[in-house]
């Protein structure tokens, strides 16, 4: 039944892991700039931002769609209305990335003020709750949904700990503060797309039940 | 007891159990047969006054059926056998006695192709006042207009009611059918497949109506179209037919929980197309 609609819902879905799988690369690489002071690379996330952003539109066009000529009812609907929502936290999650590749072109060849351990742990930890973010929006996974919402403790965990970190660099050369502070914005970014991960969690959990809920609200 | 008494049995303090929990009809474990044909398969339900429900499901499910069971319209077919009970404000209209042509006057129904008499405008919507007695001109007046300005049609009538009602479109001669369903003062409204026969802007136009209606008159509509349901009810009753082809009622809730989340898997299948 509906063979064409059913193909264009599972298409939808589909585009929603690839923007998520440009998004997961995007902070893969911003980190990785950050860190080798590759500025090239750091130019390349700014300018594949832009691709992100269109496939954004690209699949709110979509959506839009199926809504107008499909009628979409029940799952159906709150799956479309779900992608509507992941759409605008993978995209800022994407401007995020941009935010960190900004902020290595920022820091250029300064020297660094530490090694940057903590920051790409929590890089490393969005990227996985990403990842299985997608896998619990593809199987409507509830446990695991909540399971990444809980997660997001251990990136807020990491963020204070580089935040009182560089504040007592920062206490104890005040010469490192711009460096420290440009730091900080990474931290804070990179805390930020955790948190947007943890929306694209509640919209797994209302696909599943229909439910809307508050899961796990961040202490930031 | 005849029908007629239950304007009496209204106010009676020993019969406010309608009036307390606010249903006006009510089906409890009702079973319906045309001869040996199981028709309708245990169906309970609550039905709330001023209210619009929509039955809904596939083809030869038993809405109509279920939806004469309110104004027994099913007794005009010989073989047809109703068990269990039906209330209509708390009387068993089933019972013994009941003056059926009161029922219906109180519970009036509106059809899936248009019907209006082969007679005036005027005339077609005075035709139930007059067969329940009403002679006087004036008043006969005031209620074709009432009616006629309730079914929003009053515009496109008042200057032709002595036309013909078969003389204008489709989507008004239903409307004349619901000012002719109107002008005998009915509590509740039965519609079955109103809008089949009707193109979208008439059919939104009864739609638009029905929403109006609803804040005086209970509406239950039997409809094939699920935007419709959607659009119109605040209440959905999804009938579907069974192993052993009797329509019963798989699932019955609010309009805006049975099309965005409805509880059972083969409501959903119904809604989204995948069955039916």
């Amino acid at each position: 039944m509906r063979k064409n609609y059913e193909r264009a819902l599972k298409a939808l879905q589909d585009e929603v892991l690839v923007m998520a799988s440009m998004v997961e690369k995007s902070i893969k690489r911003s980190i990785e700039a950050l860190k080798n002071r590759d500025l090239e690379l750091a130019r390349q996330i700014i300018a594949d931002d832009e691709a992100i952003n269109n496939k954004r539109f690209d699949i709110e066009e979509q959506c839009v769609e199926l809504i107008a000529t499909q009628q979409p009812m029940a799952v159906d609907l709150r799956i479309i209305i779900a992608i509507l929502n992941m759409l605008v936290d993978l995209e800022r999650i994407g401007d995020h990335s941009e935010g960190i590749a900004k902020i290595a072109i920022m820091v250029g060849d300064e020297p660094p003020i530490k090694p940057l351990i903590d920051l790409p742990r929590m890089a490393e930890k969005s990227c996985q709750m990403l990842s299985e973010a997608m896998d619990a929006f593809i199987n409507r996974d509830v446990v695991l949904a909540k399971k990444i919402c809980d997660d997001d403790e251990e990136v807020d965990a990491l963020y204070e700990q580089v935040f009182r970190e560089l504040l007592i660099i920062m206490a104890e050369n005040p010469k490192t503060i711009k460096r420290a502070t440009r730091l900080i914005w990474v931290a804070h970014n990179l805390e930020r797309s955790a948190d947007r991960i943890t929306n694209i969690c509640e919209r797994v959990v209302f696909i599943a039940t229909g439910h809307m809920e508050d899961i796990g609200a961040s202490k930031y | 007891m005849t029908i007629g008494n239950l304007v009496t049995l209204k106010t009676d303090p020993a019969n406010t159990r309608a009036a307390e929990d606010g249903h006006c009809l009510r089906l409890q474990q009702v079973n319906l047969y045309y001869g040996d044909f199981h028709a309708v398969k245990d169906v309970s339900l609550d039905i709330g006054a001023r209210s619009i429900t929509a039955i809904i499901g596939p083809s030869g499910c038993g809405k109509s059926s279920m939806l004469r069971l309110f104004n027994r319209m099913n007794d005009l077919i010989p073989s047809a056998r109703v068990e269990g009970l039906v209330e209509f404000d708390g009387v068993d209209i089933y019972q013994s006695g009941i003056d059926v042509v009161e029922l219906r006057k109180r519970v009036g129904m509106v059809f899936q192709k248009p019907n209006p008499f082969p007679m005036s405008i005027y005339d077609n919507v005075a035709f139930g006042p007059r067969r329940h007695g009403i002679r006087n001109k004036r008043i006969l007046d005031e209620i074709v207009e009432k009616s006629l300005i309730q079914a929003a049609i009053w515009d496109e009538v008042k200057d032709k009611l002595g036309q013909s009602g078969l003389s204008i479109s489709g989507g008004q001669q239903q409307r004349l059918c619901i000012a002719r369903v109107l002008a005998v003062e009915p509590e509740v409204i039965l519609m079955d497949e109103p809008c089949s026969a009707l193109d979208p802007i008439a059919t939104l136009k009864i739609e638009d109506l029905m929403r109006i209606l609803s804040t005086n008159y209970t509406i239950v509509i039997v409809t094939h179209n699920m935007q419709q349901a959607a659009r119109v009810s605040d209440m959905t009753a999804f009938l579907m037919v069974g192993e052993d082809r009797a329509g019963m009622l798989v699932e019955y809730a609010h309009t805006n929980e049975i099309f965005t989340n409805p509880k059972n898997k083969k409501t959903e299948d119904y809604i989204t197309g995948r069955f039916g």
